[in-house]
């Protein structure tokens, strides 16, 4: 029997809020955070609705008490924050901290600050600090300085299931002994080069994004950051901190199927899941709400959808989508709707999957559309990605 | 708990590596501070439409990670870890300058796709239809070490049979003058070759991809067995000898024990004072290898010396040039450790045995 994998410490920024309690009412009084774009200069700003964070990098620099010359991106600004009330909510002390890992993940890291000064950098030497953020790992160092980890630190960059993964390796590290506490998560903040990538892929949505609708025309982009702190019964019992839940399953498995798409029976998808429950050592049956991965892409929900049938045997537990509340936040999505699966199991709560009209006719799927109360034991999560990424967790009482 | 060997490895560098020959033959450059790699006859491994859509860290690692492969003679695998620092910079470069200089018109999907840090393990995945656990790293010097640590864990802790591993990373043009201009890279005009006695900022920088095959079963072409790795984000150089020591006890070793250290020296002045701590450590029991002054610098070089301690543990010893001074050394090298830093953060240590 592998050791149990506690959470204790939770912390989160997205466009419903700058705290957990923040998101957490958000969710439960269905405000939604998509808007037009207002913090960054893009030609696509009419043309697109995303899940942006309501506050200038002034703003963020100011909340984090930073020094004038800094060179945070707006990724690490957003996991700062977001780290920064994850360790405070577990009740730990990071400062000089050699014992306590921190495992992040991101997509973009500092390319909002490379993209903004790119043509700059060689003749405006004031500028030149930021190159150094070019590198996702150089802004994981960041929040890690911030915070004054001394110890084992990495990053995973493993596209739109990045936290999910970051989550996982945080367990592993727990299992075999090799940590006590760890802070696991992603970060994204919106910058033009996603917004322009994901464009030219056409999977943006022009209006506000419909998991598992029928006529869903594809994803809204979202920004935030979100962090666990996991924790050993040896090291939580020591200094009596009550878990707010468990990570009991976890599995990443790869599409191989298509550099971005996925496939038409997800294939990965299916064996992310069912390979997490072997894991927790559960069957699918125990699963009281799903929240998927549901981008609201054409793609992403058929093949999520099909694997989910064929995993639950046609018996789907209650399901929703967050990502009509937040938009999709890429390497920060997992740990984002890990958050969220922990408000559901603390709550007895299922969130609604916004915007949904028409079941999709491949299958018959309907999202819950209304918050939703009901006793919750087990939530499993998805989060799937580029590379043919798939992953899945599953978080306990 | 299972053990860890070193099955089969491929390597693309600066040197003539992907002939497995271990540098018999080395290049000297004497007269740049931007290295690249010596391309492999990608014919053999990659279809001729595929050659030109795909970046050379791409390419390099689809070659490397085939030849890795084909010598351990694995026919499934159970997991494809890679690890890079700048990621698929070229890719980057494209997507980013077109974006800029074209005020976001005319764009395509191809270099924005092509960028994702993961591509590399996405693309080995895919070409080997390979449904198993696949992770990318991206932590600056601890990216490859990640890997390599996720590795020894699924081989050790969690009973898998056969990992892939990989540490990519490629010389991207403007993003290298970038990083020339904060003194990253030694200043134009000096000479490589000698960066074993250079006293200035920066380093020399060069590009690779190098794979590698754990697996729990020891085979005839094993090369070694990696008994443990560690990294932190973070040390002072007075903490060095306990991080070194810690780590080595809890393996039941000690300084004396371990027969040759590759270091990770590259030249930059203000960062080359953590090998000299190791070398005062080290130096009255151990030979002291290095690798930089052939290979430059990049964030995944760790890779190139893990396949430099798996070729001198299956040899017994290391050719002279790896010396300083190209001095002789032990012939019967039989535990190497590993230490490398990036500009003094990311400290990783590698500790192998041979078989």
């Amino acid at each position: 029997m592998k050791e149990k994998v506690a959470i204790t410490g939770m912390g989160i920024v997205s466009a419903i809020g700058m705290n957990a309690e923040e998101n957490f009412l958000s969710l439960k009084d269905n405000k939604h955070g998509i808007s037009k774009i207002a913090h960054i200069e893009t030609t696509l700003k009419d043309k697109i609705l995303v899940g942006e964070i309501k506050k200038s990098n002034q703003e963020l620099e100011s909340l984090l008490n930073l020094p004038s010359k800094n060179n945070f991106s707006r990724s690490s600004m957003l996991g700062a924050i977001a780290a920064k009330e994850a360790v405070q909510s577990a009740g730990i002390s990071t400062d000089g901290n050699t014992s306590i890992g921190f495992i992040n993940s991101t997509t973009v890291g500092g390319m909002d600050m490379i993209e903004k000064y790119y043509r700059d950098f060689l003749d405006q030497e004031e500028l030149q600090h930021y190159i150094e953020v070019h590198d996702a790992g150089s802004n994981t160092d960041l929040i890690a300085e911030h915070l004054g980890i001394q110890g084992f630190v990495t990053t995973i960059s493993t596209a739109c299931s990045s936290a999910a993964n970051a989550i996982m390796l945080g367990a592993k590290m727990i299992q075999s002994g090799r940590l006590d506490q760890v802070i696991v998560g992603g970060m994204d903040g919106l910058c033009k080069f996603t917004i322009n990538g994901f464009s030219t892929l056409m999977i943006l949505s022009d209006t506000y994004n419909q998991p598992f609708d029928d006529q869903r025309k594809g994803l809204n982009l979202g920004e935030g950051a979100a962090y666990l702190v996991l924790e050993s019964e040896a090291s939580y019992q020591k200094r009596n901190k009550k878990p707010l839940a468990y990570l009991k399953g976890y599995a990443n498995a790869n599409d191989a199927f298509h550099q971005t798409a996925s496939s038409e029976q997800g294939d990965g998808a299916y064996l992310a899941m069912k390979s997490a429950f072997e894991v927790a050592g559960m069957k699918p049956e125990a699963i009281d709400y799903v929240n998927v991965h549901g981008t609201a892409t054409p793609n992403n929900d058929l093949s999520e959808g099909r694997a989910m049938i064929k995993l639950f045997d046609q018996k789907v537990p209650d399901f929703s989508s967050t990502k009509p509340f937040t938009g999709h936040t890429l390497a920060a999505a997992a740990s984002v709707e890990a958050v969220y699966s922990i408000f559901a199991l603390r709550e007895n709560l299922i969130f609604p999957s916004l915007n949904f009209q028409n079941k999709m006719e491949e299958f018959d799927l309907t999202p819950q559309q209304e918050l939703k109360e009901k006793e919750i034991n087990a939530v499993l999560s998805n989060s799937f990605g580029f590379g043919g990424n798939c992953s899945s967790l599953i978080f306990v009482k | 708990m299972e053990r860890c060997y070193i099955n089969g490895m491929g390597c693309i560098s600066v040197q003539n590596t992907f002939e497995g020959d271990f540098l018999e033959h080395p290049i000297v450059y004497s007269d740049t501070n931007k290295i690249y790699a010596v391309k492999p006859n990608y014919k053999a491994f990659i279809p001729p439409a595929a050659i030109r859509r795909m970046s050379s860290g791409v390419k390099n690692s689809i070659v490397a990670s085939a030849l890795a492969i084909e010598q351990a003679q694995v026919h499934e695998l159970d997991g494809i870890i890679t690890g890079t620092g700048m990621g698929c910079i070229q890719d980057s470069e494209k997507f980013l300058e077109k974006m800029i200089d074209f005020n976001e018109e005319y764009l395509t999907p191809t270099s924005f796709i092509q960028s994702t840090h993961n591509t590399v393990s996405g693309q080995i995945a895919l070409k080997l239809k390979c449904n198993a656990y696949n992770f990318t790293y991206v932590n600056t010097g601890g990216s490859f070490p990640s890997a390599l640590l996720d590795g020894l864990m699924q081989i050790k802790d969690e009973g898998k049979n056969n990992i892939l591993i990989g540490g990519i990373d490629e010389i991207a043009d403007y993003t290298f003058k970038l990083y020339q201009t904060i003194g990253h890279i030694k200043k134009d005009n000096e000479e490589s070759y000698h960066i074993l006695e250079s006293r200035s900022e920066g380093c020399v920088g060069g590009e690779g991809s190098t794979f590698f095959v754990l697996s729990n079963e020891k085979q005839d072409q094993t090369y070694a067995e990696v008994l443990d790795a560690h990294l932190v984000n973070k040390l002072k150089k007075e903490q060095l000898e306990g991080f070194i020591n810690n780590f080595l006890q809890r393996n039941n070793m000690n300084i004396g024990d371990v027969d040759a250290v590759v270091l990770g020296n590259n030249g930059d002045v203000n960062f080359d004072t953590y090998y000299d701590e190791a070398e005062r450590l080290f130096k009255s029991n151990s030979d002291l290898l290095y690798y930089k002054h052939l290979f430059g610098e990049f964030m995944t070089a760790p890779s190139i010396a893990v396949w430099i301690a798996s070729n001198v543990l299956k040899e017994g010893k290391a050719p002279s040039v790896l010396y300083k001074n190209n001095e002789k050394g032990s012939d019967s090298i039989k535990t190497v450790l590993i230490y490398n830093q990036y500009r003094g953060k990311d400290h990783s240590l590698t500790l192998l045995k041979n078989v």
